[in-house]
């Protein structure tokens, strides 16, 4: 590559990072600003201020957004995990077993993933209000794993896929069972596919807003994008900006971590070396 | 160790098709099986109907006696090589040798000990710690060798082990697996379409066309008493040559002059009258340096030579002739089945490789007569095939077999004894 078409490269790369990170940056800025601060008009605080933090942390809002927090968590993790075992299950059977109606399944998968949220969410309200489930944690579980299994089953079948049928034929040649050679061998084989599945899961489930607001209706259950919109202010005349940045910021950091420290193994190939190379 | 049996045996798929058509051999204990064809024979599906991969539709499977049609792979104690080995990429070769062991519920201190005897015997002492993606080719197949040596198996089964490996590589752990074999005197059953292998390898040789068992004789008799056309043009390289002929008399004539044929074969062509005559290339020579006490044995004819070869330690030389349109037609459809693509019509000539014979000109060439084959271009028949001498071929390999593997288990015992002083 010639210096005129690196320089070219980096100017790109740079225009690209600053224009994906500049509204978080915004947040990040706008979470330390002070309500009076708040239309400053300059990017940055006059005096940067921890005072957001403290009110959802500690203070008012804490009520409203702790909660939201611990519910947040304990639905998108439980929903990741249900899912992503399942569609272990059922990609294999995908990938691997010949059986009647193989493609309506995968079909109907996309179907679900596709169908508008906000067309089922009125009558599942009022189905969750007759049968008890309404502002409970399996009542957000359950519409969450009809968002994230399709999804898995997906893209973990096109994992599955790529590991090679002999790999397990050789396993029950070694002596192993169905089982015994789906859990040594393909599992692990299929491990970056499957954090690359739970990440990905745990992503939908987590900004999820619609069924959040509409199947809640207090801290038993709410999740966090439900209760920023339910924020307010100190007294009717003052925005609640400032605090919606902080809990925006908080609710950011576990996705961060999350796929910085699985990055590695989304991208490991694991496979190499199985086969000829 | 045990012998495999199979009666009969049947594969269709879906569409009825028979990958493999009413299959009987016997496999004797210790024995060295190879099996061989074009691709699409169906060597490849009776192999994995004998491990348990590919379900059979009928006929019966027999393992040291057991029959095993319904038993799962893991509960026939076989091990197998696979064509692209199959390693476990997430294991360490130690781990990958010991997977069987570790299934069988060996106890730590025996899968060590036996884990190292097989690194040993394959020399990956070293390589244990790696995991397979920074082996080489060579590396990779002994570690798949090495799981499959690592236990007590009924016997090996190999899916075309060396068709990954560059052609030197090929040649060093083709010896390395007929010297494995020999010292554990295990069955072995080998699939290859490549017919060094065949020949090198096997104790005998079952030759496979369409499903069907074409012969099965020691690699001596498929190359001197052939069955039919099939295995004629099969085995061998370059291949037979196939030569039209008319019958006159005790002779054919030949687009190569006349061939006389002795008594039997004669009596064998009789009433026939469009033939193929099979000519190996090295029942050829060059006239002017053929001994003259063996001249009398062969014929002499001239032919222009279209291209020559030459190539250090022998040398090949094309000779084009014409043939009808039935025979070329024949010949055709006969070289697709092989899987090669013959375009023209010519002999492949092998001559010494201090000829000075050159391309383009008329040359002298002598034939010698006495392992001429003739066949029914119909049928494909071989008319003319010594049915005792191809026996006594196999027996005489039978005996050598037998000897060599009495040979390795008195090496073994002596080994052994010496390690335990």
């Amino acid at each position: 590559m010639s210096t005129k078409e690196k320089t070219g490269w980096i100017i790109g790369g740079v225009l690209i990072v600053v224009y994906c990170l500049a509204p978080i940056a915004w947040i990040v800025s706008l979470s330390f600003k002070a309500p009076s601060d708040l239309a400053n008009g300059s990017f940055l605080p006059t005096t940067p201020t921890g005072e957001n933090y403290g009110l959802i942390l500690n203070g008012s809002a804490s009520d409203l957004f702790l909660p939201a927090l611990r519910n947040s968590f304990g639905i998108c993790l439980i929903a990741t995990f249900i899912s992503c075992v399942l569609a272990m299950f059922a990609a294999y059977a995908i990938a691997r077993l010949d059986f009647p109606g193989k493609k309506f399944i995968l079909g109907t998968a996309l179907a679900v993933a596709i169908f508008p949220v906000i067309s089922i969410v009125t009558p599942l309200f009022n189905l969750w209000r007759n049968i008890g489930l309404y502002d409970t944690w399996p009542g957000l579980i359950i519409p969450y794993l009809s968002l994230t299994l399709p999804l898995s089953i997906w893209t973990m079948s096109a994992f599955f896929r790529e590991i090679p049928w002999e790999m397990e034929q050789a396993a029950q040649v070694d002596g192993a069972t169905t089982w015994q050679a789906f859990r040594k061998v393909i599992v692990p084989l299929a491990a970056p596919g499957v954090f690359t599945t739970a990440i990905i899961a745990f992503f939908i489930a987590w900004n999820d807003f619609v069924y959040g607001i509409s199947l809640t209706s207090t801290e038993a259950s709410r999740p966090v994008p439900a209760a920023l919109g339910l924020f307010s202010g100190a007294s009717q005349f003052e925005d609640p900006t400032g605090a919606i940045a902080a809990a925006a910021v908080i609710v950011t950091i576990p996705v961060v971590v999350l796929v910085l420290v699985f990055q590695r193994r989304i991208v490991a190939g694991l496979t190499n070396g199985a086969v000829k190379g | 160790m045990a012998s495999i049996e199979m009666k009969n045996i049947v594969k269709k798929y879906g569409d009825g098709f028979p990958a493999v058509n009413d299959i009987s051999l016997d496999i004797a204990d210790g024995e060295f099986m190879i099996l061989v064809g074009p691709s699409g024979c169906g060597k490849s599906t009776l192999l994995r109907m004998i491990v348990g991969l590919e379900d059979i539709t009928s006929g019966d499977m027999v393992i040291g006696g057991t029959r095993v049609n319904d038993k799962a792979p893991r509960d026939r104690n076989l091990s197998m090589v696979f064509q692209n080995y199959a390693l476990y990429p997430h294991m360490s070769v130690y781990e990958n040798i010991a997977f069987p062991l570790r299934l069988a519920k060996t106890p730590d201190d025996q899968v060590d000990r036996l884990v190292k005897e097989a690194a040993d015997v394959l020399e990956l002492h070293e390589h244990l710690e790696r995991k397979p993606a920074n082996l080489s080719g060579g590396q990779r197949q002994r570690v798949a060798m090495g799981r499959a040596i690592v236990r007590q198996a009924e016997a090996f089964l190999f899916d075309e082990p060396l068709s990954n490996l560059d052609a030197k590589l090929r040649g060093q752990m083709r010896t390395e697996i007929a010297r494995l074999q020999r010292r554990l005197g295990i069955t072995t059953v080998y699939v290859t379409h490549d017919q060094t292998e065949a020949m090198t390898l096997g104790d005998r040789v079952c030759v496979l066309r369409k499903g069907s068992i074409q012969q099965v004789a020691s690699p001596r008799e498929l190359y001197e008493q052939p069955v039919n056309l099939f295995v004629a043009g099969f085995i061998g390289s370059p291949p037979m040559n196939f030569l039209p002929a008319t019958v006159e008399g005790s002779s054919l004539r030949t687009p190569f002059g006349a061939i006389e044929l002795d008594e039997r074969r004669a009596a064998a062509v009789a009433g026939h009258e469009l033939l193929l005559v099979g000519i190996r290339p090295e029942y050829f020579e060059d006239a002017s340096l053929v001994d003259d006490a063996k001249k009398h044995v062969g014929t002499t004819f001239t032919a222009k030579v279209d291209v020559t070869e030459w190539l250090g330690d022998q040398q090949y030389a094309y000779i084009p002739y014409e043939a009808p349109d039935q025979i070329r037609t024949r010949l055709r459809d006969l070289s697709k089945e092989l899987d090669s693509e013959e375009l023209r019509t010519q002999a492949i000539v092998s001559i010494d490789s201090t000829s000075r014979i050159r391309e383009g000109r008329e040359a002298e060439f002598w034939l010698d007569l006495r392992k001429v084959h003739v066949f029914d271009p119909e049928t494909g028949e071989n008319l003319t095939r010594d049915a005792e001498a191809g026996a006594e071929l196999t027996r005489m390999a039978n005996e050598d077999r037998e000897e060599q593997v009495a040979e390795a288990a008195g090496g073994l015992t002596g080994e052994r004894s010496t390690g335990a002083a």
